[in-house]
């Protein structure tokens, strides 16, 4: 279960011996296909019987050890981060960018994927900070490998904020062991809830403060909108996937575990105004990157409407709409990588008439972009209806509505794009006009389609899928069970 | 930026400082088991060697041969440490385990010697490798001090 953190991470160290780019891809593909099959054991094993994982690190009774506790939903992100790393990483290969060729970027790439996937495994707070840290450090160097004018004033602010980010996650850390002595997530519950309501309430805020920054919610997004789109495409795309998706998870987390219910409504007056600023961005928007980062942001609303509305429900929805999320959004960007490396530009002043040159770019578009605007029968339909559905029961019409509009304008966000650059006369400017524009970037096609199919099987396997969901829900919603899961290991 | 170039500075970090904080950088790390210290701190230690050399206005050099490509050894700490982190795992123990052995050696006596010691130094050869990333792509005057490897930060 170590192996999806470890085994990047000793993958990383080597490839900082080899010097040719085409042993570091091996190395790196690899390391991610062991990767792949540990994780994949690891969600099966726990599919079948739903028993919770601990492994402790360097053999430290109790809380002293670094735990790492794999339940439903933590393994199932984990497997999920590790195929959407290892298609886009495919991606960047056949993008042949420069930042992929830097003897720097697979090192790093892996340290990333380390950090992910142990952000989703970590057991206690410090481990989590940990976690955080690496995926973060990794994310600078990426953000700004290609090192032009753009990406380091974008790199600015990103570093800035997500250092202010740890500092408030790391206090935050730090007034918890201090209020309750560990900070382990098994021993947290009970702590807590011995402590003064005040204090708890702090506590609780200043962690959500924390996540908050890092899964983008209002009011703290504008770093997103404003960094993701200078990155490389491969790496916007794996930023946008699964980075603020790490914030998501562990704000599930702390209004799961740590703080059970506890200022539900707070999360649902934050997730309406999320998803209504994040999509306003999007629509006020031209340029398609620009766009795509801004529905990060409106999607991210979706998911803390679910988490707010709580219950096991509301928390299945939620994470079905997380998971669909993660190969939806890659996808786009990987679609916007393709184009921008056609036509050396994404913006609609540039491009136009895509789907005249290219009808498979256009579909591969056409279908995570209707997904994302919740049109039926794909998985962000379901996802969509999974949460509305909640908020009805729980009786939430102000949030419901606002998430309606939200879908719609998110819908017209979406048709400006396809306006824009997939529709029209082919500019006259092309390079290429009649040969298709696959055709140069074979592997780069292959490896969106693998995304685009991904995010089918999930529409295909909806039933199943939202059946786990539940499951994992009332994993985390059962406390005790976690806490004597890990207190027995 | 003018360096401070002077005879009597070279002399002193070169002929004694650089060596005196060297030996106190390794003591520093192996004693870091029980008591406060640790392959970090020795880092640090051996890592300010480094920046007085740079403060004379010389690359930073080990015996007069300059550090061009910190790199390897960054690779070498990280694999050192992470070894210690998954070898544990081939005799079914917890990853990072560590195992204590107590040799008798003559005339110094018992030793207690920990699988751990390798994980410190491992992260002492991390920062010192760091460090040296740091004063070889910022500071350069240039790009020669930078060599192949030097991008980094680009």
């Amino acid at each position: 279960m170590s192996l999806p953190v470890l085994g990047p991470l000793i993958a990383a160290a080597v490839m900082l011996f080899l010097r040719r780019l085409s042993a570091q891809r091996f190395v790196s593909f690899m390391t991610l296909g062991v990767s792949l099959v540990a994780s994949a054991t690891t969600f099966v094993n726990i599919w079948d019987d739903g028993v919770i994982r601990v492994v402790r690190m360097s053999g430290w009774p109790g809380s002293f050890a670094i735990t790492l506790v794999a339940d439903r939903l933590a393994a199932t992100m984990v497997l999920v981060a590790t195929i959407v790393v290892t298609i886009v990483l495919a991606y960047a290969t056949g993008q042949r960018a420069p930042d992929e060729r830097s003897s720097f970027y697979h090192p790093v790439y892996m340290v990333m994927t380390a950090g992910i996937s142990q952000a989703f495994l970590a057991g206690d707070l410090f481990n989590l900070f940990v976690a955080f840290e690496i995926l973060l450090m990794a994310s600078y160097v990426l953000l700004t490998l290609e090192g032009t004018n753009e990406q380091v004033r974008a790199g600015t602010t990103y570093v800035v904020l997500n250092i202010l980010e740890s500092m408030v996650l790391l206090m935050a850390i730090g007034l918890v062991f201090a209020a309750t002595g560990t900070v382990s997530m098994a021993e947290l519950p009970a702590r807590l809830a011995e402590l003064p309501d005040g204090v708890r309430m702090g506590l609780q805020l200043l962690l959500l403060v924390a996540f908050g920054i890092k899964a983008a919610v209002f009011p703290l997004f504008f770093w997103l909108p404003d960094s993701y789109p200078t990155a490389p495409s491969s790496v916007s795309a794996v930023f946008a996937g699964l980075l603020t998706k790490v914030g998501v998870y562990c704000l599930i987390r702390t209004q799961t575990l740590l703080f059970p219910g506890e200022l539900g409504n707070v999360v649902i007056v934050i997730g309406a105004a999320t998803m209504l600023v994040g999509v306003l961005g999007a629509i006020s928007h031209r340029d398609m990157k620009r766009i795509l980062s801004f529905q990060i942001v409106s999607s991210i609303g979706y998911m803390l409407f679910g988490l707010g509305i709580g219950g096991s429900a509301a928390i299945a929805a939620t994470i079905f709409y997380l998971i669909h999320h993660i190969p939806v959004k890659t996808s786009l960007f990987l679609v916007e990588g393709i184009v921008a490396r056609d036509s050396g530009s994404s913006s609609p002043d540039v491009v136009s008439g895509m789907a005249r040159r290219s009808p498979i770019l256009a579909v591969l578009f056409l279908v995570p972009a209707l997904s994302l605007a919740g049109l039926p029968p794909f998985s962000g339909f379901l996802a969509k209806f999974a949460i509305v559905r909640a908020g009805v029961v729980d009786a939430q019409w102000v949030g419901i509505v606002v998430a309606l509009v939200v879908s719609l304008l998110t819908l017209v966000s979406m048709v400006k794009i396809w306006v824009g650059v997939f529709w029209g006369d082919v500019e006259p400017a092309a390079k290429v006009s009649t040969v298709g524009v696959l055709r140069h970037q074979r592997l780069m096609g292959v490896s969106t389609g693998m995304i685009v199919a991904l995010s089918l099987a999930i529409a295909v396997a909806a039933g199943p899928l939202y059946e786990f969901a539940t499951l994992a829900a009332e994993q985390l919603l059962d406390v005790a069970g976690y806490v004597n899961a890990v207190r027995s290991a | 930026m003018t360096f401070i170039r002077s005879a009597i500075l070279d002399e002193l970090v070169d002929r004694w400082l650089s060596k005196v904080a060297a030996l106190v950088a390794l003591y520093v790390t192996f004693r870091g088991h029980n008591a406060p210290g640790g392959g970090f701190a020795g880092g640090l230690v051996l890592g300010g060697v480094f920046v007085l050399q740079f403060l004379t206005g010389r690359e930073p050099h080990l015996r007069h041969r300059p550090i061009r490509r910190p790199t390897m050894l960054l690779g070498a700490g990280l694999l050192m440490a992470l070894g210690t982190t998954a070898v544990p795992l081939f005799v079914d123990a917890a990853p990072l385990e560590s195992h204590i052995w107590k040799p008798d050696i003559p005339v110094i006596g018992e030793v207690k010697v920990v699988s751990s010691m390798f994980f410190d130094l491992g992260v002492f050869m991390v920062v010192v490798a760091v460090v040296l990333m740091m004063l070889l792509s910022l500071g350069a005057r240039g790009s020669s001090l930078v060599g192949d490897d030097g991008g980094e930060v680009s």
